[in-house]
């Protein structure tokens, strides 16, 4: 049984319809890829995953465990962490007060601590005390992550972590992801940057205007079949 | 020179009650973004409660208020939980318009329970204790608590806002809502839990308002005035700039009613104009605001 399954997913904005009937699946300790162009339904996607869009209850399994009509916050303390788009870190709080409150719905000891993501992400430990505004946004986009971390999640959605940040910057962030699927967290990677996410991911999903357009293994993936998937 | 001075520490000490009185409005802003118009009705309220259980058990009213104060947070817990988390959202009105309901249904309940008649709480030889400053200085005991109590409630406040995990979620919850849902936070929760606290601090202001002076049903919206003054000279979200915004409040009216007593609200109302027209977003606002 697949950790995180989607199927026929639907999202709605108001009388717009985002997402018609989609269907994924996330094995344990797995990477996945979402890729499409802007307005594909890449963020609404993992915004449905994670209780932000409301939608049919077994739209979305976890475990087997129908979760799609259940709140964010119950979603997160079954272990489905979302980094948003834009990082979205809480201004008023300091970069260690961020990665505290997202241990907030956590009770019990798990592998991932403040020492944790210090360790995976060094330059936050020297901001700690940082206003988070005040850091830069590879070092905002670490802490997100860190953030995320701190609820022990099995199941990591990443939405745009590398929009907006230098490629030396990028690929520091993308040399963590190995360390977090070895603590057995599968990843869920909404990219536009198309060759990122093919190194990172083992398979890809592809979108356009809401719908799945091509899935595969990167590797099986020619690059033909990617820019017709891509822009129809 | 002398009256002046006296002028200006009577100002401060009367600002130490304003602050009690919009420390709770700023609170419920800072955390919910609720604009609470009936937070001056919820006083008087409170002053009510504090009288009912001072006279039915024959209790001081510094007693009064400590039995008062949990059954108040159980009441703002409540009325966050079952009615005003159903009114916010992103548009401003719904709140606006059932916390205005509210303050219309508590002064006709006040009316029907207790009479128009004022009331008072009494406390015994405390109410005319004073302390001399030397000279022909002195100050009130109840007045110099107000301020004192004032001073606890932010100190009290930024510890629970800054040194807690429930005040870490108050500050995730008020910059951002859906990412603080994404952190686990129960947000209906979180924001019960902040006007359980409110009503707490409403409950200390109450007891200073019966103490310092006659209440009835009917005084909730001039109090509501000077609480919006207060939070709005010190800067929206800022317990500290609340407290400043009491006291410049206070010190307007003490100066006004030294020069001429009928200027006395008048001139409160002309520095909260003065503050605005200057400083629009008050003399200590919060730096995300």
């Amino acid at each position: 049984m697949p950790l995180l399954r989607t199927q026929k997913l639907t999202a709605f904005y108001g009388d717009f319809q985002a997402l018609y009937g989609i269907d994924t699946s996330l094995e344990a300790s797995e990477t996945i890829a979402i890729i499409g162009a802007n307005g594909a339904g890449k963020s609404t996607f993992l915004k449905a995953i994670a209780g932000l869009i409301e939608g049919p209850a077994d739209s979305v399994l976890l475990d087997g465990l129908p979760i799609g009509a259940k709140r964010a916050a119950d979603i997160v303390r079954l272990g489905v962490a979302l980094v948003p788009e834009g990082r979205r870190l809480f201004p008023s709080l300091t970069v260690e007060e961020n990665l505290l409150i997202g241990g907030h719905s956590r009770k019990l000891a798990a592998p991932w601590t403040l020492d944790r993501v210090y360790a995976l992400f060094p330059v936050l430990k020297e901001r700690r005390s940082s206003a988070a505004p005040l850091l830069s946004g590879g070092q905002q986009q670490m802490a997100a992550i860190g953030r995320a971390l701190m609820s022990n999640p099995r199941v990591l959605l990443c939405d745009e972590i590398s929009l907006g940040l230098a490629p030396i910057v990028i690929a520091d962030i993308y040399a963590a992801l190995p360390q977090i699927k070895a603590e057995g967290t599968s990843v869920v990677l909404v990219e536009q940057d198309i060759v990122q996410a093919m190194k990172a991911a083992d398979r890809v999903y592809c979108f356009q205007e809401g719908r799945v357009s091509l899935e595969g293994r990167p590797r099986a993936l020619s690059r033909d079949q990617i820019h017709r998937a891509y822009f129809g | 020179m002398t009256g002046f001075l006296d002028a200006i520490i009577q100002g401060i000490l009367l600002g130490g009650l304003y602050a009690l009185f919009a420390t709770g409005l700023s609170l419920m802003f800072g955390v919910m973004r609720l604009v609470n118009l009936a937070h001056g009705d919820l006083i008087v309220l409170a002053a009510f409660a504090i009288f009912v259980v001072a006279e039915r058990l024959g209790l001081d009213p510094f007693v009064a208020v400590l039995l008062a104060a949990p059954i108040l947070f159980a009441i703002g817990f409540a009325l966050q939980h079952v009615l005003l988390n159903r009114a916010l959202g992103r548009d401003l009105l719904p709140p606006l318009l059932v916390t205005f309901g509210l303050s219309i249904i508590i002064q006709n309940g006040l009316l029907q329970m207790f009479s128009a008649d004022s009331r008072r709480l009494r406390s015994g030889a405390i109410e005319t204790a004073s302390i001399s400053l030397g000279g022909d200085i002195a100050v009130g005991v109840v007045p110099l608590l107000t301020l004192a109590s004032a001073i606890a409630v932010i100190v009290l406040l930024n510890i629970i806002f800054y040194r807690t995990a429930i005040g870490r979620a108050f500050r995730a919850t008020s910059d951002d809502l859906d990412v603080a849902q994404l952190m686990g936070i129960d947000v209906n929760r979180t924001f019960a839990i902040a006007m359980g606290i409110a009503f707490v601090v409403i409950a200390i202001a109450a007891l200073y308002l019966g103490l310092r002076a006659n209440f009835d049903p009917t005084i909730g919206p001039a109090r509501l005035l000077y609480a919006f003054e207060a939070v709005i000279i010190g800067g929206l979200g800022s317990f500290w700039g609340t407290l400043a915004g009491g006291i410049v409040l206070g010190l307007a009216q003490t100066i006004g009613a030294r020069i001429d007593p009928e200027w006395q609200i008048l001139s409160g109302h002309l520095a909260f104009l003065v503050v605005l027209a200057i400083r629009p977003r008050g003399l200590f606002p919060r730096a995300v605001d």
